[in-house]
């Protein structure tokens, strides 16, 4: 298990893929630990999957051509929440909302916010309480 | 003592020593009171938030033929045209027509009042519809056009209630989440929201309104404003602690400038779910350091400076007059305060980070003469509170 890696990957499903099932697949033929964060999968209409993939570079590698074989569209870089720095005044009040800390404040001196969105589970807690459209989701 | 005028001919010959408020604190207690009275100038203060006593008057220019307009929009925000022909009076917190505010509750408030000033600032095209009923000498009825700031004849803010001196920290008490203007407040304490740049705000560097009075001039989102009257809500008589500084929201400012030399960055539409829009405003405000007495002022720090937990879900809508407790900004900007034995999350509407950068931005524009002090021409009202709303029947 120590070479096992862990990667935050967004599958979007540009037609109906969902009569497959697909995390079961993952789990059972390429031994892969999923962690859903949010998903929107709807038949009849695309869908997105937000999830952590934990397994040896290998089978991610295989499971993602599998996926891709599919017509999934497999997005490693992409983030289904996203946060403009040019839109954030720095104000902060997004900060007691989120629960695992992608939202900070490092340094209390300068009080400006960090975001880090490998911390961010996709809660959506930020988007609700911005008063500036400064956090949006893809989806 | 110093006057203002020699301090402005200090800044014109680029001699002025100008600290903001954060750096004065420490300057002061290396080189003692006295010396630094010597050499300091001018502190500059700055704060950056919602301020929803916010809006503008815009006059268009006549259209042909003349309309004398008896209803507005502006971007489908309803303007107030109770004036001359073609002036127009904007809020920030105007919903857009057509908004279902809180009918399916919390609502969105995506647009107003605040995000139309921000959209104009930024250059951006916006649609105006206007009606009226027609007259001999202003025959028009209907008029639908776009235009952008540099469109207008004049673009002027006129905010009847910006910089609180101090405010709130609101809290909620009950069982159920609820929306405020200080943000959204989760059930049983377990978070606040407050809005002060603290140690840097305005009013809570000048706390007796020595320097700070009608006709002081103000960095107002990047333009040269002042102020022109104490606010509305203006209340200083109130409980004051270290240096004379109220633990109250107390003093406030009336303040215009021209819109057209405002800088977008600075002008900011505000959505608060479940309460409303507003605008946030960045402001600055220098203070001359007359004597040492004015100095000292100045080196008010977060943590000597108090402020009120309310309970939004009951007491501050019912009036009770009810206090949870009372904390500090130093608590406050740490992100955690307690209360009762309570670990209370903090959350800020008010950019602190942003009230910095205001107050370099006014330090280097004195520094480099492009901004003077000026006197006051009458002082604000120092004795004054609020009464409640009377009501009959």
């Amino acid at each position: 298990m120590s070479d096992n890696i862990t990667k935050k990957i967004m599958l979007y499903f540009p037609e109906c893929e969902t009569e497959s099932p697909i995390v079961y697949h993952l789990v059972k033929d390429y031994d892969l630990m999923i962690n859903i964060f949010r998903a929107k999968v709807t038949p009849e209409e695309e869908g997105y999957l937000v999830l952590d993939i934990t397994g040896s570079d290998g089978n991610i590698h295989q499971a993602t051509e599998w996926l891709q074989s599919l017509g999934i569209i497999v997005n490693e870089t992409d983030k289904g929440v996203k946060w403009d720095q040019n839109r954030c005044v720095q104000c902060g009040s997004c900060v007691p909302h989120c629960p695992t800390g992608a939202l900070s404040i490092p340094d209390r001196s300068t009080m400006e916010i960090r975001f880090e969105s490998n911390k961010c589970i996709e809660c959506l807690s930020c988007i609700k309480v911005c008063p500036y459209e400064a956090v949006t989701s893809i989806f | 003592m110093k006057t203002v005028a020699e301090i402005n001919e200090k800044i014109s010959s680029g001699r002025a020593v100008v600290l903001t408020a954060e750096e004065v604190i420490d300057y002061v207690d290396k080189k003692g009171l006295e010396q630094a009275a010597k050499e300091v100038d001018v502190v500059t203060t700055a704060t950056f938030g919602p301020m929803c006593s916010s809006g503008c008057f815009l006059n268009f220019g006549h259209s042909k033929p003349k309309i004398r307009i008896t209803e507005a929009w502006l971007d489908d925000v309803s303007a107030y045209s109770g004036i001359a022909a073609v002036d127009l009076y904007l809020g920030a917190t105007q919903l857009r027509h057509n908004d279902p505010a809180n009918l399916d509750y919390p609502g969105d408030f995506r647009f107003g009042g605040g995000h139309v000033m921000e959209k104009l600032i930024a250059g951006k095209e916006v649609q105006l519809f206007a009606l009226s009923y027609g007259t001999d000498d202003y025959p028009g009825r209907e008029l639908r056009t776009r235009f952008t700031i540099d469109d207008l004849n004049q673009a002027v803010m006129v905010n009847p209630r910006n910089c609180y001196q101090n405010y709130n920290v609101a809290i909620n008490a009950s069982d159920k989440p609820i929306y405020t203007y200080l943000g959204y407040l989760k059930p049983h304490m377990k978070n606040c929201g407050y809005s002060s740049a603290g140690q840097l705000s305005p009013l809570l560097n000048d706390p007796f309104y020595r320097t700070i009075g009608v006709g002081t001039r103000v960095w107002l989102a990047g333009a040269q404003g002042h102020v022109y009257s104490e606010g509305t809500q203006h209340s200083p008589t109130c409980e004051r602690g270290v240096l004379g500084v109220p633990s109250e929201g107390a003093g406030t400012l009336a303040l215009t400038a021209d819109m057209k030399k405002m800088n977008p960055e600075f002008v900011r539409g505000v959505s608060l779910k479940g309460y409303g829009v507003s605008l946030s405003l960045g402001v600055g405000i220098p203070i001359p350091i007359l004597d040492e007495d004015m100095l000292k002022q100045t080196t008010i720090r977060d943590r000597d400076i108090k402020a009120q937990v309310i309970d939004y879900s009951t007491d501050y809508p019912q009036r009770t007059g009810k206090v949870l407790g009372t904390v500090n900004y130093e608590e406050l900007k740490s992100g955690t305060i307690e209360l009762n034995g309570q670990k209370v999350e903090t959350g800020s509407l008010s950019s602190y980070a942003g009230a910095r950068k205001i107050a370099a931005i006014l330090q280097e524009e004195i520094r480099s003469g492009k901004f003077l002090l000026s006197q006051p021409i009458s002082p604000l009202p120092f004795e004054q509170s609020m009464k409640p709303m009377k009501e009959i029947g």
